[in-house]
């Protein structure tokens, strides 16, 4: 007879909201007529979403003293917390988002099915969030594969849902491949790991690294590597970000921006707080592993944005060179680098969440994937999105108008505080080839009078005939993040305070 | 101080007010107006900061503290000495100047303009207040981007490439500052510019000087330089070259020389080599230039690298004559660039081959470019008189000869403008030259006028500035003291 461990249920609730809140999404699908199912089913995400928030918020004030609860598998504690309320936010932008954009509109779709999956999207959404909020808290390599499976799999179906779009299958299927890839070396890591420490909880094993004098066993050391390799593709830092660029393109746009803001703070922050809890003793390991891949993440990513044309390309690989910077601060392992982690992940997953928002109201009035060449005059045509994305952009290049600024800065003190003055040079380097293309981006959109487009502005309403669209929810969801990307720059020491809260659960 | 609230006022009053023009759906002309008027307002608050300011007291004024993240030392600390409230004036004089040049030749897509002339003003402002090297960082950086979409949208042909040139030269220099910032500020435990201590490290030295020489600029780092002035609209180019670069030399007075005396002295005969490289080249470039632009470009150049003679120069003279020709020089630039423009837009061109003989007819016109012209030759008795001469006795305690290039530049100076003058206007009528061509109109006037008697109440007493800029009888050591 197994013993059924107490549970804790209200630790567990954010995810079972979210779990909840899909399965009747789902059941939208069949039981609500098709004229409501769009209403309906985006209703139930944002409530399930805004519980989920209320519940994390209020986990994160009942869980001042960390611990684990279900037989040691998951933490309750603030670093879970914060990064719950995080994702479930990004959640509630998705939601606003997705009821105006998916399906994705494009000059091949067909109008009047539209309709047809919108509540299985929403179910996946929800899916996915709980996959993630489950991730972020997980505290043995058991909990952390399966939840990493469960948000993947979700994802997967979730780019390929446009599936008579160009793009969107495939990218549904590379993203499947590569992804079972990095999942599969995950589970080979853990097993090695748990092969020569015998445990699978983060603490076990470090007591076991400690006791048994594992730092150097080549299993250990073997393993750390292969779960570092599986995250890595999940964060999509180079050299594991191979599909990230296709997969971002294909995907339709609000799958990417979930998935640029949502996958890596799920992935970051997890990571984070496995290296940590497990592995303090090879932290000489993992710690130049990470600064070696933030390294390669930020001259690969901004070198090739330099050449790309495509929009959401540029930003796909700006999104490798931003995980590069956020691996700084990871790879430092210190309260700080923690701290700078946490910080730089709200203004990053906002400015990214938002930027590709934008994109996704620019490809409804084309028709077409957005080119920096039919950007031009965007910015002059719809003033607020034109805005919010140069708002965005500059953020994610470190100038002073967002909290990318403070971020950056809080990464590069925790590598000077590590000693690698190095690690701060190549990050401004970085930053500074980075600045051609946001700055392009910027240029396409003020600089080129839109009469060098040949597509007229506003193509798009043609595919849909009606009227242009007035998207208040697209705006709505622009707007917060605009407001979350600058209020991080004023706000920042409270924004630091929770931050450090949340680190302090941490074995640092 | 009771009065310390003006140094936060002069700061977000036209950042504020820029947030308002882009929300508002006002007409250009209101826009305009409204712009018009947040600007001199700025003016009045820093009039009123100045009649509070205590000249005989020493340390920082009117200062405003308050946390920003308190876990690293960074604070929002703002305040002014004496030297910063010079540049403060001539910061917000100069850019109502431009704001209004802006309104007078109607730039379209108003709200978005004019939002930008003032977001520049409130950075600009907050380079010279912020005593927080995290705050001076990033007012420094937000003084970039409305420039680089002022050029990029309502400047010249080639505005690309200007545009691309600018940010990424400035930005190398900014980001390897933001290094040595961190670097500093860790190592200190303080990021706070009052209260930070010396430092003796000579690569935090060049980290930051590499920022500065960029902006101010000095050569061989003023690539960016003449595409920059030559594409800008004139009123953009006139507040680049008046005073954004001036955020350059406050830097090197402020951060490079005051925290770093040690390197400071290494380097010293490096950075006077420069600034006399800049100084020398410049004067010869403006020379050689064609058009109207190109020599107040190259001109600019050179006096840069006079100001940086001045204050590398380490004396008291030095020092207070940089700080005058600091202010002197961005009026004359303010003017120079303002009637460039209007030149401009007169006849399509500043190319002096196509130009000439715009005396004739048009005495409002010939009067004030002659008396900027002659001001900016440094005729004695004018303000730029005092200031180089100033700066020429400071570096000549340094040694004679760097004096000497100075002084041969000084002639260089006088050909190069006395050529602008007659090339502009006189020699025979230029083919873009119609009769039609106007001299300036009452609202040109009304820019450039103000400008020109502030920079002859500047030559009827400089000591009003050079004898005001710093506490005690010698700025050597108020600068070794750290203006304490």
């Amino acid at each position: 007879v197994i013993d059924t461990p107490p549970i804790d249920w209200f630790g567990l609730s954010p995810m079972l909201t979210l779990a909840g809140a899909a399965f009747l999404a789902l059941l939208c699908a069949v039981l609500v007529p098709r004229g409501v199912r769009r209403v309906a089913s985006a209703s139930i995400s944002a409530v399930g979403f805004v519980a989920g928030i209320v519940l994390a918020v209020w986990l994160y004030v009942d869980s001042a003293d960390g611990h684990t609860i279900v037989a040691g598998a998951f933490y309750r504690d603030r670093w879970t917390a914060l990064g719950q309320i995080i994702l479930c936010a990004i959640g509630v932008a998705t939601t606003l988002l997705a009821f105006e954009h998916i399906p994705a509109w494009s000059r091949d779709a067909d109008v009047a099915r539209r309709d047809d999956h919108v509540a299985e999207f929403f179910a996946l959404l929800l899916a996915s969030a709980a996959g993630m909020v489950f991730f972020v808290g997980a505290a043995n390599l058991m909990v952390l594969f399966l939840s990493l499976e469960w948000f993947s799999i979700a994802l997967y179906v979730m780019c390929a849902i446009d599936y008579n779009l160009e793009g969107s299958l495939e990218a549904g299927l590379k993203y499947l491949v590569v992804g079972s890839f990095g999942a599969g070396a995950l589970l080979f890591g853990s097993a090695l790991v748990y092969g020569a420490t015998g445990k699978i909880s983060y603490d076990g094993i470090a007591t076991a690294i400690r006791s048994q004098g594992l730092t150097g066993d080549t299993f250990v050391v073997v393993g750390i590597a292969l779960i570092i390799v599986g995250l890595g593709f999940k964060m999509s830092a180079a050299p594991f970000h191979m599909w990230t660029p296709d997969v971002y393109e294909g995907a339709p746009t609000t799958v990417t921006s979930w998935m640029a803001s949502a996958t890596k703070v799920a992935a970051l922050l997890l990571t984070f707080r496995v290296m940590t809890t497990a592995f303090p003793q090879n932290q000489h390991l993992w710690g130049w592993a990470f600064a070696i891949i933030a390294t390669i993440s930020l001259v690969i990513g901004n070198f090739a944005a330099l050449v790309q044309r495509n929009v959401k390309r540029i930003l796909a690989y700006s999104a490798i060179a931003q995980a590069g910077f956020l691996l700084i601060g990871l790879s430092t392992g210190s309260a700080l680098g923690g701290r700078a982690l946490m910080y730089y992940l709200i203004p990053y997953s906002a400015a990214a969440f938002g930027s590709f928002a934008i994109l996704a109201a620019r490809e409804r009035e084309l028709g077409v994937p957005v080119t920096l060449d039919n950007l031009a005059g965007f910015g002059w045509e719809r003033p607020f999105l034109g805005v919010a994305m140069w708002f965005f952009v500059f953020g994610f290049a470190g100038l002073p108008l967002g909290g990318g600024f403070v971020g950056k800065f809080y990464v590069f003190a925790a590598a000077y505080q590590h000693g690698w003055v190095w690690l701060v040079i190549v990050g401004v380097l970085a930053t500074l080839v980075s600045l051609y293309y946001y700055l392009a981006i910027v240029r396409a959109m003020y600089m080129r009078p839109s009469e060098e487009l040949q597509l007229r502005p506003g193509g798009g309403v043609a595919v849909t005939g009606g009227a242009p669209a007035q998207e208040t929810f697209l705006h709505l969801a622009v707007g917060a993040a605009l407001v979350v990307s600058v209020g991080s720059l004023f706000a920042v020491q409270p924004l630091i305070d929770l931050a450090r809260d949340a680190a302090s659960a941490l074995p640092l | 101080m009771s009065q310390s609230y003006l140094t936060s006022v002069l700061i977000w009053l036209p950042i504020g007010g820029a947030i308002l023009i882009w929300l508002l759906p006002l007409s250009r002309y209101a826009t305009g107006s409204l712009a018009l008027l947040i600007s001199f307002a700025e003016v009045g608050f820093w009039i009123r900061q100045a009649a509070h300011f205590d000249f005989a007291q020493s340390g920082l004024q009117m200062s405003q503290q308050a946390n920003w993240f308190g876990d690293l030392g960074v604070s929002y600390h703002v305040g002014v000495y004496a030297f910063s409230l010079w540049l403060v004036g001539l910061t917000v004089v100069g850019m109502a100047a431009c704001t209004a040049y802006g309104f007078w030749v109607g730039r379209d897509r108003a709200r978005a303009y004019f939002g930008l002339m003032l977001l520049l003003t409130g950075a600009t402002v907050g380079v010279f207040e912020a005593q927080d090297l995290v705050l001076f960082y990033a007012f420094f950086e937000a003084m970039l981007i409305p420039l680089y979409v002022l050029i990029g949208v309502w400047g010249g042909a080639r505005r690309m490439e200007a545009t691309v040139k600018f940010v990424i030269y400035t930005m190398a220099g900014s980001l390897l500052m933001l290094a040595a910032i961190v670097v500093y500020g860790l190592q200190a435990g303080t990021f706070d510019l009052v209260d930070g201590p010396q430092s003796g490290s000579r690569w935090l030295f060049l980290g930051f000087m590499v920022a500065f020489v960029i902006k101010a600029p000095l050569f061989p780092f003023h690539g960016w330089l003449p595409d920059a002035y030559r594409q800008a609209p004139p009123e953009v180019a006139a507040a680049l070259s008046g005073v954004i670069a001036k955020a350059g030399l406050y830097g090197m007075l402020r951060i490079a020389i005051t925290k770093f005396p040690d390197p400071t002295v290494f380097y010293r005969t490096t950075v006077l080599a420069l600034a006399a490289a800049a100084l020398v080249y410049g004067s010869l470039l403006a020379f050689r230039s064609p058009d109207f632009r190109g020599v107040v470009a190259y001109s600019s150049l050179a006096q840069s690298g006079l100001i940086a003679l001045g204050l590398f120069a380490g004396t008291d003279l030095g020092f207070d004559g940089a700080v005058l020709q600091m202010v002197a020089h961005g009026l004359i630039s303010i003017s120079l660039f303002l009637i460039a423009g209007a030149v401009e837009r007169r006849t399509t061109t500043g190319e002096f081959r196509l130009l000439g003989g715009m005396a004739r007819g048009r005495p409002a016109l010939a009067t004030l470019l002659m008396t900027v012209g002659i001001i900016s030759l440094a005729v004695p008795g004018s303000a730029s008189f005092a200031g180089e001469f100033l700066i020429l006795g400071g570096v000549f305690q340094r040694a004679w000869w760097w004096a000497a290039i100075g002084g041969g530049a000084i002639v260089l100076a006088a050909m190069y403008m006395l050529r602008l003058i007659s090339a502009v206007l006189h020699e025979a009528r230029g083919s873009t030259v119609s009769d039609e061509a106007l001299d300036l109109r009452p609202g040109e006037l009304a820019l450039v006028v103000p400008l020109v008697a502030g920079l002859l109440f500047l030559s009827a007493w400089p000591a009003g500035i050079s004898s005001h800029s710093f506490f005690g009888p010698s700025p050597a050591a108020a600068v070794r003291s750290q203006f304490k």
